[in-house]
């Protein structure tokens, strides 16, 4: 809702102290979504998502979010779908160039970003969306992404210690092993 | 005469030399410091080569390189490519632009294989205006990249070698890249640091949209400067004649991105001869920008009024008259 997604920009700090909890919660589920398959709760979650996104941000369910780089104004709903900041087509107030009525996603982004705690994280350039990743849930995708990270954190130890000793790991793969670990496997190490 | 020629009349790929991404002749003469002068071309509505050349004629005389536009305000024209593969051949300097409102990337990276196997040195990477402005309002608008992912697709074919899925490209596009920025709409605060996405995205030349309002430009090439941009990037200052006081109002009325201070209006309506009015008016433009550190040249864009570029360039003293090559 257009009103909604304004009161949004506005409240763009707010907003943003929300979400980053919201996000550290996803990611702590991480292995229970993992566990459950994250196959199974696709659907829910991006029903429930598309709900909440829908009403306060005008959420198009592109699944790859960067709200909290755009000032909490959602760029898909610029009608050119600018992931990168304004056209120059901007009217005089800071109205849209293709729908007059409608103030500019990236003129309300500037507003929302000044406001919150990471303000900078707008001058980060993006990359195009993929298409093929619509109308599924970013949520969850940001979940698997910095879990990933996380993983490959820790990962790195085990890397550093295979390179260290490059015939160890020809001739004993197992003495410095890198291979994803089943959790079954290292669940004595971590007892 | 050779002046004109470029290095790369015939098609055949070439290295750009040391320290320069395409060696074009706008590109040469940025980096050599002096001020450049681009120019808009008015793209025919034919298939007749005899067309390009006499629209690009009048610019020649006095630009380091002729934008071919892209379809701009969403009208059809003939195309950019087209334009620039005819021009490059005969010896101009081009700037190929690309709006994202007509392809996706599929067909975007495979043009600029295309443009720069023609000759094509410089590109201009926009976002172009909506559909509705155009002459086919029904059109779809695909907008599948933004001017800023545009320019990193292309910066990466050119310097890494691959398209944007990773799959090599055995002899990368040699092109200086550009973009556009429009100092007079809002948000103006962000307008700066928008500027520097667009560099560190990969541009290297700005060409601005009109500049009608200097104190704003000034204000903006103040915080440009702050940010350190005009060391890293080569701005060029849009600017052209107005026809008359009428065609003013219209096309700040009709025309996206156009901003038109009133005194700059009355003084039009004021004045005896509207027309010689608006060309003293973009004279005064282009010395007052010459002045303002950290603007690398102008752009001229007379829309229909291509056969005054000359005479304003050369009175207002920014630049010297080449001697006109070829055609």
């Amino acid at each position: 809702m257009y009103r909604l997604r304004l009161f949004a920009t506005r409240h763009a700090r707010v907003f943003e102290w929300m979400y980053v909890r919201l996000e550290r919660a996803l990611v702590a589920l991480d292995p229970v979504f993992a566990r459950i398959g994250y196959n199974r709760i696709e659907r829910p979650v991006a029903l429930v998502e598309r709900g909440l996104k829908g009403l306060m941000f005008d959420c198009r369910m592109c699944g790859q979010c960067v709200l909290s780089s755009t000032g909490m104004s959602c760029p898909m709903n610029c009608p050119k779908e600018l992931r990168n900041g304004p056209c120059g087509g901007v009217r005089p107030g800071g109205f849209c160039e293709v729908k007059p009525e409608m103030r500019c996603v990236w003129v309300l982004a500037w507003d929302g970003a000044a406001r919150m705690r990471e303000a900078q994280r707008i001058s980060e350039v993006l990359p195009p969306v993929d298409r093929r990743l619509k109308g599924s849930s970013a949520w969850l995708r940001v979940a698997r992404e910095k879990a990933e990270g996380l993983r490959a954190t820790r990962e790195a130890d085990r890397l550093a210690m295979a390179e260290a000793f490059p015939g160890a790991r020809e001739s004993e793969p197992a003495s410095a092993p890198l291979a994803q670990e089943p959790a079954r496997a290292v669940e004595g190490a971590e007892r | 005469m050779i002046d004109l020629i470029d290095d790369d009349l015939l098609p055949s790929y070439t290295q750009p030399p040391p320290g320069m991404s395409s060696g074009s002749r706008l590109e040469r003469a940025l980096r050599a410091g002096k001020f450049a002068v681009t120019a808009e071309l008015n793209p025919p509505d034919s298939a007749d080569p005899g067309d390009v050349f006499e629209a690009a004629r009048p610019l020649a005389e006095v630009a380091d390189a002729v934008n071919a536009t892209d379809a701009s305000g969403a009208n059809c024209h003939m195309s950019s490519l087209g334009i620039c593969s005819l021009l490059t051949r005969a010896g101009y300097g081009t700037i190929y632009q690309i709006s994202c409102r007509d392809r996706n990337r599929i067909a975007i990276q495979g043009d600029v294989l295309g443009a720069a196997a023609m000759g094509v040195r410089n590109v201009l990477c926009l976002t172009g205006d909506g559909v509705g402005v155009g002459d086919q309002p029904g059109a779809k608008p695909v907008f599948d990249f933004d001017s800023v992912t545009l320019l990193r697709t292309i910066r990466t074919m050119r310097d890494d070698g691959v398209f944007l899925s990773g799959r090599r490209i055995t002899r990368p596009p040699r092109l200086f890249l550009g973009a556009a920025e429009n100092p007079c709409v809002p948000p103006f605060d962000w307008r700066p640091e928008r500027l520097a996405k667009k560099v560190e995205a990969g541009a290297q030349f700005i060409q601005t949209n009109y500049i009608f309002d200097l104190p704003l430009f000034e204000t903006f090439m103040a915080r440009v400067r702050d940010l350190g941009l005009d060391r890293e990037v080569f701005i060029l200052a849009g600017v052209g004649p107005l026809a008359s006081a009428r065609a003013a109002r219209w096309m700040r009325s009709n025309v996206p991105g156009i901003h038109i201070p009133d005194p700059v209006i009355a003084r039009l309506e004021g004045a005896k001869n509207q027309a010689a009015e608006g060309a003293e008016i973009c004279i005064e433009i282009m010395q007052a920008v010459r002045a303002i550190p950290g603007v690398a040249g102008v752009h001229v864009m007379a829309y229909r009024r291509e056969h005054l570029v000359s005479e304003i360039v050369l009175r207002s003293g920014v630049r010297q008259a080449r001697r006109v090559g070829r055609r």
